[in-house]
């Protein structure tokens, strides 16, 4: 029984796809399930895989091994034209020679849809520019192509919508405004969109799911939520957002938590949260759930001592502070100037605590500097 | 304590500072004026001199008279060479043209062995002495038994066209983003669509400017047709052979036409991009 692809829908299934150049491999045994109608994230910096992965969904490529399935149907030899799959590409691809009306109908006077006025009109209403119907590519402003290259895939209604970097262009204020915008038209026309980054923020605001993507293979995936609170290796924990990982090793089990020794100094932190395979591990804070108070003062919950201010910077809504630890580490500590203390000053000696259960646990044979060297500079261009 | 504005000093810049500030702005208008005169007043003498009462010889101005371009045929032979001409260069501009743009697609789009030589042989017939080639080509046809006239000179004149063709396509092709195209198959065009709705459409600007080079470069050829066409008469030939005796003022006439043409047709591509654009 064979069924034209093009009529295919359902969840999209990656297996065990591998794409090579030669000697260099950009996807790596990749198996990935997205579910219809999510708003699904592929996270990484560049050159992890994520737009080879992207180019292969949409049938730019083709895998080295591996198949891609949508619903029941294999689609990884179809031809792109043949796929229910539209993309908005990264530096929009509208067609210059054709006017913003021609390149929104163009998908659907090749497949012969009739209602073609009808069905522009709609999606150019959704978008908000029916004004420009007439014009040309060349007389909008970036935003209002992005808009466009949205509005020319989304008129198909295909089975999934790829977005490749699509905001990347775009001033942040409207990059901003965008995701908003983006996430609304998603639920609007109910469509799975996945959607690829580099940027850890705009994934965070946008998905359901991220999979954050690393040297060809998935590192993690997850919810935003899930995957800040609780990264399973450095590479995540350093890339969505920024962690305190502290070398320690499990010096045994209390009921529901593990005890970890971290220099000398003793805490909990529940066991579900460990991903260590052996009694070395990192424990990793993120620096707003730290909480600093003067030394001697009475504190909850866990506790390290013997810290002294290396630095602070007053950033209005907060305060972040570098703590010297007495075994030479620098702690990030966030604190929200909302508790009327008058901020730090720097040589003060400090007492540092948390909530065990924020506490996370890498690996002790962890890069602890994985996800950090890619992640500032990218996110600032 | 503040002195009114209206008293106070308003220094004023020098003479001289002003004139080398005025001289500095509109030096490149004057760099202008002075090269597009000398470009122009060939044509302008050329345009003149078509109105010229001349009797046999366009040598002297004698006097106005309309009666060259309301008789531009009125030299022997004049027209002849003119049709041939005209004949010539739209069949080597056809076949230059077809024959360049897919070349160019194959040089500019696809990887296969032997990419890089042919990319360097194109050049050959644009880098070659015309001499060289004309003579060349006349012996390769009498080898062949082809004696020269109207064909052999058609065939010599596309293989000097085809290279201007394929160079200016192929750098049209090279600034084409390749994303547009597979924006078009992402849109469920497939790839006789993709070419035609998409890849055509953005290349033919310069398939359209590479057939008025390859026209004008053929209509203008004296040395290459010289040795191919035997006894027939192009333009240029007659040009030639008349000089001997004195060009006849219709030749001023067909020129100063050609060049108006020529002048029009770019005007009328400009407004129909600013159209376009607008």
């Amino acid at each position: 029984m064979s069924v034209d692809p093009i009529t295919a829908r359902g969840d999209l299934r990656l297996t065990r796809i591998t794409k090579s150049y030669g000697e260099f491999t950009a996807v790596n045994d990749l198996s990935l399930t997205i579910p219809k109608g999510s708003f699904f994230a592929l996270l990484g910096p560049s050159g992890c895989g994520k737009t080879t992965t992207l180019r292969m969904v949409a049938g730019l490529e083709e895998p080295t091994v591996g198949s891609i399935h949508l619903g029941e149907t294999d689609i990884t030899t179809t031809r792109p034209y043949q796929r229910p799959i539209n993309t908005v590409f990264q530096n929009y691809a509208l067609f210059p020679h054709l006017t913003i009306f021609e390149n929104i109908a163009f998908g659907l006077r090749r497949r012969g849809i009739k209602d073609v006025k009808e069905r522009v009109d709609k999606v150019l209403t959704l978008v908000e520019l029916p004004h420009l119907a007439q014009r040309k590519p060349t007389q909008l402003s970036g935003g209002q192509q992005q808009r466009i290259a949205l509005a020319r895939a989304i008129v198909n209604r295909p089975a999934l919508l790829l977005l490749d970097e699509p905001l990347g262009a775009l001033d942040l204020k409207l990059r901003r405004q965008m995701q908003i915008e983006l996430k609304w038209i998603q639920r609007e026309v109910g469509l799975t969109f996945v959607h690829v980054t580099h940027d850890q923020e705009e994934a965070m605001t946008m998905a359901d799911t991220i999979a954050v993507m690393n040297e060809g293979k998935i590192e993690q995936m997850g919810t935003p939520a899930a995957l800040y609170d609780d990264p399973e290796t450095a590479f995540v924990a350093n890339f969505l957002g920024q962690s305190n990982l502290i070398k320690g090793k499990i010096d045994g089990a209390d009921g529901e938590n593990l005890v970890i020794d971290l220099y000398g100094q003793k805490i909990a932190m529940p066991k579900s949260r460990s991903h260590a395979i052996d009694t070395s591990l990192y424990a990793g804070i993120r620096p707003e759930k730290f909480r600093i108070t003067r030394t001697g003062s009475q504190v909850g919950g866990n506790t390290l001592t013997g810290g002294h201010i290396e630095d602070v910077s007053y950033i209005g809504v907060s305060t972040q502070y570098v703590v010297a630890m007495p075994w030479g580490q620098e702690l990030m500590v966030f604190e929200q100037n909302d508790d009327g203390v008058p901020p730090f000053n720097k040589g003060e000696e400090v007492l540092i605590s948390w909530e065990p259960n924020f506490t996370f646990g890498l690996r002790g044979d962890e890069d602890i500097e994985a996800g950090m060297e890619v992640n500032p500079q990218e996110l600032e261009e | 304590m503040s002195t009114p504005l209206k008293t106070a000093f308003i220094p004023t810049i020098p003479i001289k500072a002003r004139f080398s500030r005025w001289f500095g702005r509109n030096l490149l208008r004057i760099y202008m004026i002075f090269g597009f005169t000398y470009l122009f007043i060939p044509v302008a003498y050329t345009f003149v001199f078509s109105f010229n009462d001349s009797g046999k010889s366009n040598l002297i101005w004698k006097g106005f008279t309309l009666d060259n371009w309301q008789n531009p045929c009125g030299a022997p032979q004049i027209c002849n060479a003119l049709g041939n001409s005209i004949k010539i260069g739209l069949l080597a501009t056809i076949f230059s043209t077809i024959l360049g743009t897919l070349i160019a697609f194959a040089i500019g789009r696809y990887h296969f062995r032997g990419r890089s030589s042919s990319n360097l042989l194109i050049f050959l017939p644009m880098a070659t002495p015309e001499i060289v080639l004309g003579a060349s080509l006349l012996s390769l046809f009498l080898v062949f038994k082809i004696n020269p006239g109207f064909w052999p000179t058609v065939i010599a004149h596309v293989v000097f066209c085809i290279s201007f063709v394929v160079v200016t396509v192929k750098a049209r092709i090279a600034s084409l983003d390749p994303r547009l195209e597979q924006a078009a198959m992402d849109l469920y065009a497939n790839e006789v669509e993709t070419f035609r709705r998409v890849t055509l459409p953005l290349v033919a600007p310069g398939i359209a400017g590479a057939a008025l080079l390859a026209f004008s470069l053929s209509f203008d050829d004296f040395i290459i047709t010289n040795f191919n066409s035997g006894t027939l008469i192009t333009f240029p030939k007659f040009v030639y052979v008349a000089a001997a005796r004195g060009i006849p003022a219709q030749a001023n006439v067909i020129g100063s036409g050609m060049f108006f043409l020529a002048l029009a047709l770019v005007i009328a591509v400009q407004i129909v991009n600013r159209k376009k654009i607008r």
